[in-house]
């Protein structure tokens, strides 16, 4: 699945009314199957980025085009459903619902984009290992589980385009490695794009394809 | 995984405050449930009067303390009234058929009232569509004067079968307090259970009841009063009842020693009853149905009788529909309005349980939406739990309101002298089901606001 934004501005609104702009790019593409490092700092927008993308925020402006289709215009209800049908995500905080065992965390996320295949999301929880660990809840799990669940999660749906957000911020060093590889190799495995955005150096080196956001976001353009 | 599972285990995850707000809705509910049972049974037990007769024919006094001693017997009769004044209303051609009653004693084993009557009452029906169906020699009931006919509660109470004898209190219900009968009454029949105070009543034949020391009146005392109530000369009465008087003076001076009567006389001049149940005959030649005819005629004979000083006929539906309107209306009215005020204040808790929850869930909502679910999705998973909670609990109230009413039974039972069936249901108890939900659409409603205006990205960054 490619990827293509152009001309995307987005700001957010100060409590005094002014406009803080966030995101200010030209183009940015990702082509089909690819796998990027975007690397960051904190507050630069790779966050707000990663949101417009998944329709989650809508931009100011601009075009961000999916496969061919372009989701910046979409309404709100068509853009749920194209997340869900079509983007996986994986959180920084890994954001498993404590409710809800491992098996349907995966369920879940299946179940807001109208399928519902307890065999695919056995499939992935064992592919991930955690066949042993389906019907335990997230506070049962360790981090590396849980990090493992949301990955599982984020596949449910069989996405083309899986956004990353930071998935090692919070896995100790001896894990980040199995975490990116983990991701690396599901995303392979499955044919899905994706895009990780993260603050380390270390993380992003990792991927032969690593782009710096600052090269080509420039808020202060904007402003 | 649909909405309800999805809803029921976020309800699951906060188990206590969930079965506390879901508590709050059962006991309100309960407590509805329970009034509108026991209001019900109540409402139809004493709108249950209206069997084969027409009239309650008694002494002067209240109409509803009547009704309340004759047919529910909870209540003291009012006083007596003289045999001969039942032979007037009996021998009166527009009168079907008169049944003399006399109550004020009650069983020595279990305190049940005790009925002195004639065969006839049975014939009058235990309700409007029930006749009465007894166990026992058929047609034979009453016949002696020393035969008893219990109703089904004082069977089973007292594990009295056919042929179990028992003695009555003079009186009272506490042996302790009142003397007990020397004489025994025989069991010949056992009444099939009716849902009326006949299933706790006890009938004996009114003659053995006479016979009983203390029910006749000492010839002096019954002179007096039968001249007062008929405002007669006492020797003219005397003068009457001459040839029973002189049998009563010759069993005085009659020396028995060492032999022994099985019973005494008893003279109509010492005898005094309760009241009468009395059945209208249609008017000949009326073209009307038979029993509007009965209708009409016994309110003339009514308003016969109570224009005297001796006595007073009521239907016995009115001053019970009267005191059902004005009383128990009033407090069931008042008791519903108390439970509904219950049920909203826990709806308020039930929607600060949620409210509250929601900003720890804010994060929950945004993953939610982030993995695809829409803002009408969110929205109708609160709205699912608040349902759950308020529909659970009132389920949940409707089965303890029931477990009250059958706990509650034998103590008002025991309390009140009636009979309340343990396992009534009110079809009125239904609206429970679209109270509550409506409850759960009220209390989910700014909850589910709350989650459906969620704003993802932020709730996700905080």
């Amino acid at each position: 699945m490619s990827l293509v934004l152009k001309s995307v501005q987005k700001s957010y609104r100060n409590p005094d009314g002014s406009r803080l702009p966030v995101l200010s790019i030209d183009e940015y593409r990702l082509k089909s199957g690819e796998q990027a490092a975007l690397v960051g700092q904190s507050g630069e927008g790779k966050s707000t980025l990663l949101n417009v993308i998944s329709g989650i925020t809508q931009v100011d402006s601009g075009s961000i085009v999916i496969d061919g289709t372009e989701v910046a215009g979409m309404n709100e209800v068509i853009r749920d459903r194209f997340r869900a049908e079509k983007i996986g995500i994986v959180f920084q905080t890994f954001n498993l619902l404590p409710a809800f065992t491992a098996l349907e965390n995966v369920l879940l996320g299946m179940s807001f984009s109208g399928r519902s295949d307890p065999q695919f999301a056995r499939e992935l929880l064992g592919r991930v290992g955690l066949e042993h660990r389906l019907d335990h809840k997230p506070g049962a799990l360790s981090v590396g589980e849980q990090q493992r669940v949301a990955v599982a999660r984020a596949l449910a749906n069989r996405p083309r385009l899986m956004l990353a957000d930071e998935p090692t911020a919070n896995v100790d060093v001896a894990n980040q490695e199995n975490v990116l590889k983990l991701i690396r190799e599901a995303c392979t495995e499955h044919g899905v794009s994706l895009l990780l955005v993260t603050h380390a150096r270390e993380v992003a080196d990792q991927f032969d394809r690593v782009d710096t956001l600052s090269d080509f976001n420039r808020p202060e353009v904007a402003a | 995984m649909n909405l309800l599972t999805i809803a029921w285990k976020s309800i699951r995850q906060r188990r206590l405050a969930s079965f506390l707000t879901a508590l709050s809705v059962a006991l309100g509910v309960a407590l509805m449930v329970a009034v509108l049972v026991i209001n019900g049974v109540i409402t139809e037990m004493f709108t249950q009067s209206g069997t084969g007769y027409n009239l309650i024919v008694g002494p002067k006094g209240s109409a509803l303390q009547l009704v309340l001693s004759t047919v529910y017997r909870i209540e003291r009769p009012i006083e007596n009234l003289p045999w001969r004044y039942y032979e007037e209303i009996a021998s009166d051609e527009r009168v079907e058929l008169a049944v003399p009653v006399a109550f004020g004693d009650f069983t020595e084993e279990g305190g049940f009232p005790i009925v002195g009557t004639t065969p006839e009452y049975f014939a009058l029906g235990a309700t409007n569509e029930q006749e009465f169906e007894i166990k026992g020699e058929k047609g034979n009931y009453l016949r002696d004067k020393w035969d008893a006919i219990i109703g089904s509660e004082v069977a089973r109470r007292n594990d009295w079968d056919l042929r179990s004898e028992f003695r009555m209190i003079h009186g009272g219900k506490d042996p302790n307090e009142s003397d007990v009968h020397d004489d025994k009454f025989t069991v010949r029949g056992i009444l099939a259970p009716t849902g009326t105070p006949n299933d706790r009543s006890v009938f004996v034949n009114l003659d053995g009841f006479f016979l009983l020391d203390g029910h006749e009146k000492p010839v002096s005392e019954a002179v007096d009063r039968m001249a007062a109530f008929y405002k007669e000369d006492p020797e003219l009465i005397r003068e009457w009842y001459a040839d029973d008087l002189k049998r009563i003076a010759e069993e005085v001076n009659h020396d028995h020693g060492d032999h022994e009567h099985p019973s005494h006389f008893v003279s109509d001049l010492q005898k005094e009853f309760t009241s009468i149940l009395l059945r209208a005959r249609p008017e000949p030649n009326s073209s009307l149905p038979p029993d509007l005819s009965r209708t009409l005629v016994a309110r003339k004979i009514a308003e016969e009788i109570n224009q005297g000083f001796r006595a007073q006929a009521v239907n016995p539906v009115q001053p019970m529909a009267q005191l059902l309107e004005n009383l128990v209306g009033n407090i069931r009215l008042a008791l519903l309005y108390l439970t509904g005020l219950i049920i909203a204040v826990a709806g308020v808790s039930i929607f600060v349980s949620i409210y509250n929850s929601m900003s720890d869930r804010r994060r929950e909502i945004a993953v939610m939406r982030a993995l695809g679910a829409r803002r009408q999705t969110v929205f109708s998973l609160i709205l699912a739990e608040s349902l759950l909670l308020c529909v659970g609990g009132g389920l949940a109230g409707i089965l303890l309101g029931h477990g009250v009413v059958f706990a509650a039974a034998k103590i008002i039972e025991a309390r009140s002298d009636l009979l309340i069936n343990p396992l009534a249901f009110e079809a009125a108890e239904l609206i429970v089901i679209p109270v509550t939900i409506l409850l759960a659409g009220l209390v989910g409603f700014l909850p589910g606001m709350t989650a459906y205006r969620t704003d993802v990205a932020s709730a996700l960054s905080g």
